[in-house]
């Protein structure tokens, strides 16, 4: 079979699986049907940053029934040993189920808004 | 080595018949699909095919057409030859998916049963189905007859898994017309059609365990435009690869296709472009006019997506009138998209020919050798007409006024 010069390009960017799709590349480098050459890559986009309200925890009240772990669609929530550990907000949506499903009379888990966390992330980044 | 055309076997079938044949020949690995008329019938055989053990494809019965297209995006994506059937509200219901399918590059091979769409609920033929899907990056191959309808099914699953393409691809033919009339039909040797079609190599296969991959991904404004324009450019490549392919299907079965057939054009001062079965009829209708020495022909256009432009701007740029006939409306003041798109293509052709759309046939409404010999008297007047714009250019044939 004959193939045109664009597929052979295209087609080399499917063989390497560590290839790197340059952020500039133009659509002639790109491989076909936006196919990425690796799995698992959902770990590479951070969702987290299109958060506004953030999971806050109280290592206190928590009575590690483990229903956050269970319930987050993203997986936040952090367990060794059998005691959660904390929140990673790499991925955090801020989607509030989490503080919807901590037993009401523990309620271990608020929501606040990620307004409240500018100014200490200013300080931060002001630190560096 | 030299190809030798087959000994074939005549049968009577009707068209969904020898899709089914055509089908069976293929043997996909998975077949997904759901029933609807006209096409019911091409999914209820080939279900027949499998459980009597004729082929080796996995047959799943779904609950829906968008479920249907899903499942075939899914199993081709999985690295099978997948395909499935429908028409009208199904392929309706299937619209998210098509172009899910388009875009990821999935090269599924559809029979449509061309059926009009609600409301009125209608269940006989017209294109406003798969004209509605004609702009969702599938490929489009309208069909005559059930011998059209079976070669171009053939020849689609080589012209949508090449490489250079990887585009799904819809094969029509007009409902209970074509679908359920019955003709003499050539199929060919199993084997042929086997050696034919050849293994199916997706490039990459979500069960190539070996090569993990992530397929349907996102992507926003940093690189989705990016994968269009290739997307666009897979569509141009199709163009040289249908001919090929047809140039194969050729010499194996004596059967020769392009874009399109010019009948009786060579001398022609005037003449009618179609899709589908109305070219029958209207090859009738062209021979009668042409023994009373009148210089016209027909165009019947068979690739609809990609839509060769250039090709048809120059089989009609030496005519004086045009008329093309839509089963089709698009609702838009502009008359049916076949015009739109013959009409757009003639823009540029040296000493345009004046043109003039037919919209004819909706839901299944007959369109007999007298219509098609009025529409021609219709194009044969424009000859002699001013190009000053103000012709109706517009007509709807065969309707109760
Ligand atoms: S807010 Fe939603 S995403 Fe974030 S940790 Fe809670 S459940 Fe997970
Ligand atoms: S749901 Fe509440 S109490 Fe249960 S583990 Fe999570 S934070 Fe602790």
């Amino acid at each position: 079979m004959t193939l045109s010069s664009q597929t052979k390009n295209l087609l080399k960017a499917h063989e390497e699986v560590d290839a790197k799709i340059e952020p500039n590349a133009g659509w002639r480098d790109l491989p076909i049907g936006a196919v990425i050459p690796q799995g698992g890559t959902a770990t590479q986009f951070a969702t987290g940053d299109w958060r506004t309200i953030r999971p806050v925890w109280s290592k206190e009240k928590c009575i590690n029934c483990h229903r956050c772990w269970l319930y987050c669609p993203d997986m936040s929530w952090i367990s060794e040993d059998g005691r959660i550990q904390g929140v990673d907000l790499t991925y955090c949506k801020g989607c509030g189920i989490c503080a919807n499903v901590c037993p009401t009379k523990v309620h271990a888990i608020e929501m606040h808004p990620e307004d409240d966390f500018k100014e200490d992330e200013a300080a931060k980044e002001g630190g560096k | 080595m030299a190809i030798a055309i087959a000994t074939q076997k005549t049968a009577a079938l009707t068209g969904n018949e020898a899709a089914a044949q055509a089908l069976r020949q293929i043997n996909p690995d998975v077949v997904a699909a759901y029933p609807i008329t006209p096409q019911t019938e091409i999914v209820q055989l080939f279900s027949t095919f499998v459980s009597d053990g004729l082929v080796k494809t996995e047959f799943v019965a779904v609950e829906s057409e968008h479920s249907a297209m899903s499942a075939t995006v899914g199993a081709a994506a999985a690295g099978a030859r997948a395909m499935t059937a429908t028409s009208s509200q199904g392929l309706a219901l299937m619209w998210e998916m098509l172009y899910v399918a388009a875009g990821m590059r999935i090269p599924i091979v559809m029979p449509m049963v061309n059926r009009a769409l609600s409301s009125p609920i209608n269940i006989h033929c017209d294109h406003s189905d798969s004209m509605g899907a004609r702009d969702s990056g599938w490929l489009q191959i309208y069909s005559e007859n059930a011998q059209e309808m079976y070669d171009n099914l053939i020849q689609a699953v080589r012209i949508a898994e090449h490489p250079d393409v990887l585009l799904p691809v819809m094969v029509t033919m007009d409902g209970f017309i074509i679908s359920h009339g019955m003709e003499n039909v050539e199929l060919l040797p199993d084997q042929a059609v086997q050696d034919f079609v050849g293994e199916y190599n997706f490039p990459y296969p979500l069960l190539d365990v070996e090569h993990p991959r992530t397929l349907g991904p996102l992507t926003l404004q940093d690189f989705y435009f990016e994968h269009k324009r290739e997307q666009a450019e897979a569509v141009y490549r199709a163009k040289e690869v249908i001919l090929a392919a047809a140039e194969e299907y050729a010499a194996i079965s004596g059967r020769r296709y392009g874009f399109f057939e010019a009948y009786r054009m060579d001398d022609a001062e005037y003449a009618v472009v179609v899709l589908g079965s109305t070219a029958g009829t209207a090859k009738y209708v062209v021979d009668g006019l042409r023994q009373a020495g009148e210089k016209c022909g027909l165009v019947k256009v068979r690739v609809f997506r990609p839509f060769p432009g250039p090709e048809l701007c120059e089989a009609l740029s030496g005519l004086k009138a045009v008329g093309i006939m839509d089963r089709a409306d698009t609702f838009s003041t502009q008359g049916g998209p076949l015009f739109l798109e013959v009409k757009a293509a003639l823009y540029h052709a040296a000493g345009q020919p004046q043109c003039m759309n037919f919209v004819y046939g909706l839901g299944g409404r007959d369109i007999d050798p007298e219509l098609i010999r009025q529409a021609f008297v219709e194009v044969k007047d424009l000859m002699k007409k001013p190009a000053d714009g103000v012709l109706p250019i517009v007509r709807y044939l065969g309707v109760r006024e």
